[in-house]
């Protein structure tokens, strides 16, 4: 039988089809294969209660890449980032911290905890900018494989080297701190405050199985520091319509392509000949034929799902099983009917309409709900991070009406009783986010028209997340560059010939980047397999 | 030193970032806030509220009035509809543009000008032995603008004009709050968006019926840095920044015909006569010299260009009215005379007069970039305009 596609990507989410988009536009035949009714994965915004529009896992948008926002004409397909600007942190007194794109406000907001942290500021905001350009290259580049010294990964690592030569000690020990420290010890390098560094140390466990004081913890708050939007580092944006738009602006484009995307259609499994992947088998029993196959599912779910532990070299199946996705974190979405104060500021003050309110009070705070989380149960008063969408975007919910997002963690997967016990504790769950919010915004709980709570268990039942991992995959060190997914396997092939791999799991990792799918692609191309 | 607007007194307590600055003899906010960029997301996004009552405007009453007009204006006002509004702009003997605003018919004898600069003189100059009263309202009308994708349901809730009735480039009479005043469908945005036009004295109670309903709808005041943004994302031209009015400039080479502005499309050459008909015919004839044209710049040369100063690219989400120079080679061929990097878009764009010869779409240019105080130049090509053009702006 004759290969119908030149390549099938598995999966329409943002990485899926930011691969099938180059590859279309590189002129070859695409078909991508979704799952749900609905493309963008966890890209995904959903109208669960009417006339509100939930983006209903991520949330915010930052780390996009510019060059694939111009490449893919994304704009021209309907992308509008809205900038989010502000970070409100309320604490359990009644007091709050706001920051926000007046320096002079941050200074006076910092001083009154401590005029010291209010100086240095600023400093770290420009330390982490400067981190953030040294690596740019390295988050938008294959890694390079030291294992496989070509003349190509010599070249790419000596260009890497040269960014770092020249750079004082002082840096190369901030950038070494920044690889192995905990958040809040890297943060108390430059901070006294307590209330300085709780808020900003949740940047370091999000999406992770660790705690603000658990090692390694710096290196994730770099990673939400590199959120780049218009050569501006650490600028975080909302999706207008919702963050499933963001999906289906790359979609518009891939299709504008050429590539043809299929919803309701799961796939079952690789279809293999000897040892190379032919196709894939619907859950329906059809064989599409093409010549590549890209999965763009997460690791575990690819190599022991979709191709089945079974073919795979036992090595490599070991470091798959291996491959930590231990999801930690859980989404709280509310449909509101009018909103009330946060943290002693108005609903329709100008900080709430663009920004993020981080219940992140003390770092001891933070732990506790870690150490809820170590013994298999949830935080009984989780860290969160809440944005209320439709104050800059009307579109998404009814006139005067609101919805809003709320991040939580630690809503561990592996409860103590199992994950498939969230099914018992959801509702509870839901409870104590809502319970945790009341104080820091009363009158909050009145308020809510819709509650939509999802827990690890659901983020994959339903959005196909194993172990409900948002990144696909946590950012820690032993699961990055060349060691993501696997080590040797890091460049988008896999052990099995003509399967290919451009989801979150691969390098750079995950949040709506979609530089795994892009760099897949360009791989791909330059391989001159299809 | 300016004067009040008469909604000085709603406008003045929010802007809390006491940024003004002069326009057209008034005071007009720059921004309200701390930065302008929420408000020109609301333009986009939700809707945007500004004080225009510094344009020029002038009623026309009288059975001539629609022959002054098509006397006085590129185009004729013979046909234009009861309830339409038309985008013109008019020129001197000498074929070359004073100024450019909109006339709307309110009734067959019964016109609405709004224009940059002062017009009563120039207008009765043509008016001259013609049946017609002309009427200064610059003072006694004042005009907000509400832009933005949210501005119709807003109209809608507060006042009982047949909003989805009125279609793009027309006017309508309405009340609203009890006060009696006229909508058009029109504005300098490039979005879905209106203009209100009510008596001076009753300016306070639109402003608070208009923020009270619109609080549902994500409304934002907005001043003229987050306009300015969105008329070049428009394509938009301005008067005394991207060409000046003939009069006032000494040289020929600063003045500009309606044909070198682009706005080819609404002269009307063959037909009875008006101001610049001759002179306007004689330069079809010759051949156009400048064209007015959108210009994107690379963004890839930008960011290598950074990039060797060690910076990431320093663009600024904010208009700039500096004239910039445009190369061919190494030869001047013309300049960007507004740009800014459209946050919404991710493009460095520009509005540039440039020769006729680099002038059709797709052309290359080396546009001027200074970084560190080093005068570089970057590629850049002539694009289409306008650059942001939502299908809203013109659905019914």
């Amino acid at each position: 039988m004759a290969d119908t596609y030149d390549a099938i990507v598995v999966g329409g989410g943002h990485n899926g089809l930011t691969c099938a988009a180059y590859l279309a536009r590189a002129g070859r035949k695409v078909l991508v294969l979704e799952r749900r009714p609905i493309l963008g994965g966890a890209t995904v915004s959903e109208q669960i209660y009417p006339g509100f529009t939930f983006s209903s896992c991520s949330y915010v948008v930052s780390l996009l890449r510019p060059r694939i926002i111009r490449d893919l004409e994304l704009s021209k397909h309907g992308l509008e980032i809205l900038p989010l600007d502000w970070t409100l942190s309320p604490f359990e007194d009644g007091e709050s911290l706001l920051r926000g794109p007046d320096p002079e406000m941050n200074r006076r907001n910092i001083a009154r905890f401590s005029p010291r942290d209010a100086e240095r500021y600023p400093r770290f905001g420009q330390a982490m900018g400067e981190l953030s350009r040294l690596i740019k290259p390295i988050i938008e580049m294959p890694t390079p494989e030291p294992s496989k010294l070509d003349l190509g990964t010599i070249l790419s690592v000596l260009r890497l080297a040269r960014r770092f030569r020249g750079l004082d000690e002082d840096a190369i020990a901030a950038q070494l701190k920044m690889l192995t420290m905990s958040a809040v010890d890297f943060l108390g390098e430059w901070f006294e405050s307590d209330r300085v560094i709780a808020p900003m140390s949740v940047s370091g466990i999000i999406g992770t199985f660790l705690g603000v004081r658990s090692p390694g913890t710096a290196y994730v708050l770099l990673h939400h520091y590199m959120g780049e939007i218009d050569g501006a580092f650490r600028a975080w944006g909302l999706q207008k319509g919702g963050t499933g738009q963001v999906a289906l602006a790359i979609a518009r484009s891939a299709r504008a392509h050429g590539a043809e995307i299929r919803t309701d259609s799961p796939v079952a499994s690789i279809l293999m000949q000897g040892d190379e992947a032919r196709g894939v088998v619907l859950e329906n029993g059809d064989e599409l034929r093409a010549r590549v196959v890209i999965s763009a599912a997460d690791p575990r779910r690819t190599f022991l799902g979709l191709v089945g532990e079974e073919r795979l070299e036992e090595g490599f199946a070991k470091q798959i099983k291996r491959f930590k996705l231990r999801g930690s974190s859980g989404k709280v979405n509310l449909a509101l009917d009018s909103l009330p104060e946060f943290g002693g500021y108005p609903a329709d003050s100008p900080v709430l309409r663009g920004g993020d309110i981080t219940i992140a009070p003390s770092v001891d705070y933070l732990e506790r709900a870690y150490d809820d989380a170590k013994y298999g149960r949830f935080s009984r008063r989780p860290c969160m991070d809440c944005v209320i969408p439709s104050l800059t975007d009307p579109s998404v919910a009814p006139p005067g009406k609101h919805v809003m997002s709320v991040f939580v963690q630690y809503a561990p997967y592996h409860l103590k009783e199992g994950p498939a016990d969230w099914e018992n504790q959801r509702e509870a769950f839901g409870d104590a986010v809502i319970d945790t919010l009341e104080q820091f915004a009363p009158g909050l709980k009145n308020r809510i028209l819709h509650r939509h709570v999802l827990t690890p268990w659901d983020l994959e039942q339903t959005y196909g997340l194993t172990e409900g991992n948002i990144f696909h995959g946590e950012l820690s060190l032993e699961q990055l560059a060349f060691m993501r997914p696997a080590a040797g396997w890091a460049r988008y092939r896999t052990p099995i010939r003509k399967l290919w791999f451009c989801g979150s799991g691969a390098h750079p990792g995950g949040g709506i980047m979609a530089t795994p799918g892009q760099l897949c692609a360009e791989t791909l191309l330059r391989s001159r397999t299809v | 030193m300016p004067v009040k607007s008469p909604f000085h007194e709603r406008i003045a307590p929010l802007c809390t970032s006491y940024a003004w600055k002069h326009w057209g003899g008034y005071y007009a906010v720059c921004h309200f806030g701390e930065s302008h960029l929420p408000e020109y997301w609301a333009f986009r996004e939700a809707c945007g509220i500004t004080d225009v009552t510094p344009l020029f405007k002038y009623e026309l009453r009288g059975k001539d009035a629609a022959r002054l007009l098509s006397r006085m204006m590129v185009r004729s006002f013979a046909k234009l509809r009861v309830g339409r509004v038309a985008y013109t702009c008019w020129c001197g003997s000498d074929g070359k543009v004073i100024d450019d605003g909109t006339v709307s018919r309110l009734d067959e004898d019964h016109f609405f000008v709004t224009a940059a600069e002062p017009s009563l003189s120039w207008i009765s100059r043509v008016g001259r032995r013609l049946d017609v009263e002309i009427i200064d309202s610059s003072e006694t009308v004042a005009a907000l603008s509400l832009q933005g994708p949210t501005s119709r349901d807003v109209l809608k809730q507060c006042s009982d004009a047949d909003m989805d009735a009125l279609k793009f480039f027309g006017t309508t009479r309405a009340r609203l709050d009890g006060v009696e005043l006229r909508i058009s469908r029109t504005g300098y945005t490039g979005d879905l968006g209106y203009e209100l036009w009510c008596d001076a004295s009753d300016a306070s109670k639109v402003w608070d019926a208009l923020m009270d309903t619109g609080r549902d709808y994500g409304i934002v005041p907005a001043g003229i840095d987050a306009l300015d943004m969105a008329r070049i994302e428009a394509g938009f031209i301005m008067l005394g920044v991207d060409y000046h009015s003939a009069p006032h400039v000494t040289i020929d080479a600063r003045r500009s015909s309606p044909y070198e502005l682009g706005l080819d499309w609404c002269v009307e050459l063959d037909r009875d006569p008006f101001l610049g008909q001759d002179a306007l015919r004689e330069e079809m004839r010759r051949g156009i010299a400048w064209r007015t044209v959108g210009v994107e710049a690379d963004w890839g040369e930008l960011e290598e260009l950074y990039e060797r100063y060690g910076l990431p690219p320093g663009l600024v989400p904010a208009a700039s009215r500096e004239s910039i120079p445009l190369y061919s080679g190494s030869r001047f061929v013309g300049q960007v005379t507004s740009s800014v990097w459209s946050p919404l878009l991710k493009r460095q764009l520009g509005i540039a007069s440039v020769e006729a010869p680099h002038a059709s779409l797709g052309s290359s240019l080396r546009l001027e970039h200074t970084v560190l105080h080093e005068r570089c130049t970057v590629a850049a090509r002539v694009v289409e305009k306008p650059f942001f053009d939502p299908e809203r702006k013109r659905r019914p």
